[in-house]
């Protein structure tokens, strides 16, 4: 579809066509990573040194300004990525499996146990997620780990019911009955003629949780449940930022990198669910 | 049907089979009571409309309804009560000495799971010795069988990729995998274009014939039994309405919906009995099932003892008919009805 002999165009590229959010979405995502992974090399300045006077507004030098200790902001804000995106990339994993294994278990053999593991949803989904990950994470004290485990806790039934129903409806298909007759036991079955159908809207929602819970590790911080300072996280340094409500560039940054993300991820995630299921609009 | 010699044990013995579905609506009946024999190497055609339990009696066989099917009666395998047997076992036979042909090949097949890797998986899963080499050479083997061209290419395709009647043969190489003594074909081509029944139906009786497999071929199509089966069994409402050798059946069928179905037939030569006759009315549902003759509703010889006594099968001639009127040739029946 890219043909060499064509002029280049500002227009994006027509094989992007529909698929340019995915495509932003994806860049976005491959840039935080690449932050997340690589940002000590970059050439910033440290971002718990202090190397400017205090409180400076965004200039040459520091183009997002410096906060209340001098630090400069934007470092800050890169560093932040190595904080947010490994939090989201564990909480997100850690849902899907969890959420994802009960899912399937509740939604394959049914039962009893079923029905233990989707009242368990219905009770935990009954919180406001926010509320019950503040509960869990105050509980368990502050520290970006134990926020990490009030998300998974407040994360994994939405994946438990969106793999159940899956699970249901895949089931129920000709040619598991086929795998049956052909002799498979019923692990096999699941494992191998049912899940591998069952991926598509965990894929799609996952990517877009991955922006949620970006947000939420933020908010948890944001309250004091989540990183302590000095940790560069983002909502660790919006809170710092609040402080100073005539200095805005000191909150500006990150949360500039929130919306960033969060909108990468959903744009991923849309641009996603457009390729892969071809009947949604 | 008649006895089976001594010397000729049945490979299948179906003996008062009853299906009842447990739902939140009450019990329903989807079988109700049938008797099936069949001796190994021959063709059974289960012959009946959609809903009338030929499928849901053939997954009993296999131990495939789901949880809320309760299944009474006997279901003999090489003399073996199928209905008895520990899952374990049931998960042995299934497959192997037993395998099942589906209905629409588009959807038995695991979309994202190539039909090489899937043939590949049935014979993995009755033999864990065989090396990867060893299933990939006998699942060409077995697509050759079926006269899928170029095997060795074909066998890492996707079931999208295939035509619907390669499809199909493809589920009958994965069916005969095992080499299986039963092969239960659940309306084989029900699914596919006329000109590709013909061919699919050749492969099955080409195969049945030279491997000696007891076949039963389930069908809404008396034509697709008419050329295979040695005998023909008619369901009707959970039940078996007549049971006869084949050429008997077509030339004297002594049930009227037997008649009604071979009377529905178009037949090429434009001949027969005159124009093509539809059998009025619907079959009764799962939730209504009645107290007389099921067909009596659509039977051109009901009488009151028809809605009021549910007719036995019983043995006429070669075969068995359940009618209060099928000892009387067929006209006479008619005249008594009057």
């Amino acid at each position: 579809m890219i043909s060499g002999t064509r002029p280049l165009r500002l227009r994006p590229p027509a094989f992007l066509g529909a698929r340019l959010p995915l495509a932003i979405g994806l860049g976005v995502i491959l840039f935080w990573v690449l932050a997340a992974l690589t940002v000590q090399f970059w050439p910033l300045d440290p971002p718990l040194d202090m190397v400017g006077r205090r409180l400076k507004p965004p200039s040459a030098e520091h183009w997002l300004g410096t906060d209340a200790l001098g630090r400069d902001v934007l470092s800050r804000t890169l560093h932040g990525a190595r904080f947010s995106i490994p939090i989201a990339v564990v909480v997100v994993a850690a849902a899907v499996a969890l959420g994802g294994f009960l899912g399937a278990i509740a939604g394959f053999f049914g039962g009893l146990l079923g029905a233990a593991i989707m009242r368990l949803v219905d009770v935990t989904l009954a919180f406001p997620p926010i509320l019950l990950a503040m509960a869990v994470a105050a509980s368990l004290g502050p520290g970006l780990e134990n926020a990490a485990i009030a998300m998974i806790v407040v994360w994994w039934p939405l994946y438990a019911r969106l793999v159940r129903a899956q699970v249901l409806e895949v089931r129920e298909r000709e040619h598991v009955e086929a795998a049956v007759a052909a002799g498979a036991g019923p692990m096999r079955v699941l494992l191998r003629h049912v899940l591998p159908l069952c991926w598509t809207p965990v894929l799609v929602n996952a990517t877009m949780d991955f922006g949620q819970v970006v947000l939420l590790a933020a908010s948890l911080s944001f309250i004091g449940l989540g990183a302590t300072p000095p940790t560069p996280e983002w909502g660790a340094m919006i809170s710092d930022g609040a402080k100073y409500f005539y200095h805005w560039w000191i909150a500006f940054g990150p949360g500039m990198a929130i919306l960033i993300v969060v909108l990468g991820f959903n744009f991923a995630g849309d641009g996603l669910r457009d390729l892969l299921d071809p009947r949604t609009e | 049907m008649p006895a089976a010699p001594a010397t000729d044990p049945p490979l299948l013995e179906i003996r008062d089979l009853r299906v009842h579905f447990r739902t939140p609506a009450g019990v329903f009946e989807a079988v109700g009571g049938i008797d099936l024999d069949l001796t190994p190497g021959e063709v059974l055609g289960l012959v009946g409309e959609s809903g009338s339990g030929k499928s849901v009696a053939m997954k009993a066989v296999l131990g495939l309804l789901p949880p809320q099917a309760r299944v009474t009666g006997q279901i003999r395998f090489r003399g073996r009560d199928l209905l008895t047997l520990p899952e374990r076992e049931m998960r042995r036979l299934r497959g192997g000495r037993i395998a099942m042909v589906f209905q629409d090949p588009l959807t038995a097949f695991n979309p994202v799971v190539t039909i090489g890797d899937q043939i590949g998986e049935m014979l993995w899963l009755h033999d864990r010795a065989l090396s990867r080499r060893q299933l990939r050479a006998r699942t060409e083997e077995l697509l050759a069988l079926v006269s899928i061209p170029e095997p060795g290419r074909r066998i890492g395709a996707y079931p999208h990729e295939f035509s619907g009647g390669m499809r199909q043969r493809a589920m009958i190489a994965m069916a005969l995998a095992n080499d299986p003594e039963l092969l239960i074909a659940d309306e084989p081509t029900t699914a596919l274009d006329v000109t590709v029944q013909a061919q699919i139906l050749d492969v099955l009786r080409g195969l049945q014939a030279r491997l000696g497999i007891g076949l039963v071929l389930v069908t809404h199509d008396l034509g697709v039994v008419a050329g295979m089966a040695r005998e023909i069994a008619v369901m009707y409402a959970g039940r078996i309405v007549e049971a006869a050798p084949v050429d008997d059946l077509f030339a004297a069928p002594r049930h009227p919906y037997t008649r009604g179905l071979i009377g529905a037939v178009p037949r090429p030569d434009g001949g027969g009995r005159g124009p093509l006759v539809a059998i009025e009315g619907s079959p009764p549902g799962l939730t209504e099932r009645l107290s007389g003759c099921a067909f009596a509703p659509r039977c051109p010889l009901a009488a009151a003892r028809c809605t009021a006594e549910r007719p036995a099968l019983r043995a006429l001639g070669s075969g068995r008919a359940a009618c209060h009127f099928a000892g009387a040739p067929a006209p006479a029946a008619a005249e008594a009805a009057r």
